[in-house]
């Protein structure tokens, strides 16, 4: 599959020429709606950034669709816990779209402890002509007003506006990782390491919880897989339990670190089940727990590696995976700038770089590929010259089209399918 | 032995993430520091076990051994209302075998304690895994160079105390204000 590199978001700081990120620029969360017209990113300094697509235009079919900065604001500010004596971070760890219902787009987005529900909507026009204001919002002095007039709308250029609707905070103790809307657009699931909060979006100040009391590896068994599902009937909160028997023989110091599960996601028939791991991500039957349908390696290389990357922290990276529309081809991050896909079809993957040095607009990306090991070839990469401080935790794949987004540090990437 | 050292090693590291994930912003974070304690605990067991297997174990020790880590694995399933709890079973996983040593100790009455010499390694019994483990920072005040200890003798105060307390107590008097 050949892509082109289309558009990049505009790093404000005064720092975009030097290779280095502010940090609060650092891109956490990428996610479409659902039906890929917006894409909304959260960054560490507890922004919003929302892209629109652009109108197909007859004029230039080439320039399909390009996503442009639609709305930013600022959705989490850093608080302080009192009682704990502990700062609170403002990064944006998920943003989940609601399906739109009417004009207006609605997302929900959570830091580690508060999950907010903002309404972005496009205003378009401005009443004029106020009895009491003048034009510049000033009172008027009321002895100058001799007649009744009703304001009248005109026209204004177009501001999209976003407001907070709803806060929900108070109900995680520990940080939380993830939320999840419900299909009947009443509710929603946060959850924290130990906690599953089922709340109402109209009400704020109380939650169903559901509290794990054994989620943890006991002994000489690897990682367990809690996932947790709101079916159609919004009665049931199932949870499934995947596990696959460990190799003894390949047991290390870090077996449970690298069998930790960093991201799940249901493919879109809900057939199947995607879980990414440190170094394989893997396809699951949801009526088969004990084994994956498919394993994939996404950088084997590293397995060797793994002291090292416990010293310096990359061990504990969280990777997420995605299914593209037709749950076909699987994506998902690694170091270097470097992203995989698998094709569970053919069962070819490709490994692309989203880096700005090596592939130029509208370029087609070239494969990479790293060497393991004996002769490196001329376009390879050796295992020892890979950057770790360039990771791609946050991907995400347009729901039916060929677009993904994908977030290198503080740059946004979005690729699309070639056009012939 | 390559192992001993790797799990050494390790341990040190562990540790010191543990110490630093203290002050990161937005506080502990529960799953990290589980996944530490987990490896903690492995090279921990892979430690021990080497040094198990240079010097003989005497059956008593073994005990508090297993007590201490049968212990820590009940502690060690997350409990939601004491979230400090997780990390400080981590950080003390290395010496909980040694604090249970100490228990011990309390038996032996004839010991001078409080006049114990510093010089001393330790009260702790030796035993499988005796006094703090190597690689961990020393808690015990250093001597600057230069210096000198000067060791009371043992016993010496006690002798005296008897005879000379009340000489003592009148050419000494302390004001207390």
């Amino acid at each position: 599959m050949e892509e082109e590199n289309d558009t990049r978001k505009v790093n404000n700081s005064f720092l975009r020429d030097h290779n280095y990120a502010t940090e609060a620029d650092i891109i956490s969360t990428v996610e479409f709606n659902s039906t890929g017209e917006l894409l909304a990113t959260g960054d560490k300094g507890g922004r919003v950034v929302v892209f629109q697509r652009e109108q197909e235009s007859k004029t230039q079919p080439q320039r399909r669709g390009e996503y442009n900065v639609y709305s930013t604001f600022q959705s989490h500010e850093p608080e302080f816990d009192y009682l704990k004596s502990l700062e609170i971070e403002e990064k944006i760890n998920k943003i989940k779209w609601l399906p739109q219902q009417n004009a207006a787009y609605f997302l929900l987005s959570t830091n580690d402890k508060t999950v907010k529900l903002w309404k972005i909507s496009e205003r378009d026009k401005r009443p004029e002509g106020y009895n009491l204001k003048d034009e510049d919002g000033r009172i008027r002095d009321p002895a100058t007003i001799t007649s009744l007039r009703v304001p009248v709308l005109q026209p204004m250029d177009l501001m999209v506006e976003a407001t907070a609707r709803r806060v929900f905070s108070n109900a995680h103790t520990y940080h939380i990782n993830s939320i999840s809307v419900n299909s009947d657009l009443q509710t929603f699931i946060s959850t924290d390491d130990l906690r599953v909060n089922l709340w109402n979006l109209e009400i704020t100040d109380r939650s169903f919880s559901i509290l794990i009391s054994s989620c943890f590896p006991s002994t000489g068994s690897p990682s367990q897989l809690f996932s947790f599902l709101c079916d159609k009937t919004r009665r049931l909160l199932v949870s499934i339990n995947f596990e696959e028997p460990e190799d003894p023989s390949t047991r290390s110091f870090f077996s449970e670190i690298i069998s930790s599960i960093s991201d799940v996601k249901f493919s879109h028939n809900g057939r199947y089940l995607m879980t990414r791991d440190y170094l394989t991500v893997k396809v699951w039957d949801l009526q088969m727990e004990n084994k994956p349908l498919e394993t994939y390696q996404v950088h084997d290389y590293l397995r060797g590696k793994l002291c090292s990357l416990y010293e310096n922290d990359c061990i504990f990276d969280k990777f997420e995976c995605v299914w593209n529309g037709s749950d076909s081809v699987i994506m998902t991050g690694s170091y270097n700038n470097f992203f995989r896909m698998f094709d569970r079809n053919t069962k070819r993957d490709v490994t692309l770089e989203a880096s700005r040095e090596n592939s130029k607009p509208r370029a087609i990306l070239k494969p990479r590929k790293v060497c393991v090991g004996g002769k490196r070839r001329k376009d390879e990469i050796s295992v020892d010259s890979l950057d770790f401080s360039k990771k791609i935790l946050h991907t995400t794949w347009h729901p039916h089209e060929n677009i993904i987004a994908v977030a290198a540090t503080n740059n946004l990437y979005i690729f699309q399918d070639k056009v012939n | 032995m390559d192992v001993n050292v790797e799990a050494k090693r390790i341990l040190a590291v562990s540790i010191s993430k543990l110490y630093a994930s203290r002050t990161q912003r937005g506080g502990l974070r529960l799953h990290r520091s589980l996944l530490l304690s987990l490896v903690m605990r492995s090279a921990r067991d892979i430690y021990h076990s080497s040094r198990e297997s240079e010097a003989p174990i005497a059956a008593a020790p073994e005990e508090p051994m297993d007590t201490s880590s049968r212990a820590e694995e009940q502690t060690q399933l997350p409990e939601p209302e004491s979230e400090p709890q997780p990390v400080a079973n981590g950080a003390e996983a290395a010496s909980e075998v040694s604090d249970s040593r100490e228990e011990e100790s309390d038996g032996e009455t004839t010991e001078d304690k409080e006049n114990v010499s510093p010089t001393r390694q330790s009260r702790k019994r030796r035993g499988k895994a005796s006094a703090a483990p190597d690689f961990l920072p020393s808690k015990r005040a250093r001597l600057e160079p230069g210096e000198e200890r000067y060791a009371a003798p043992l016993g010496s105060c006690r002798t005296m105390a008897g005879e000379s307390l009340t000489t003592l107590s009148l050419n000494r008097v302390i004001p207390a204000f």
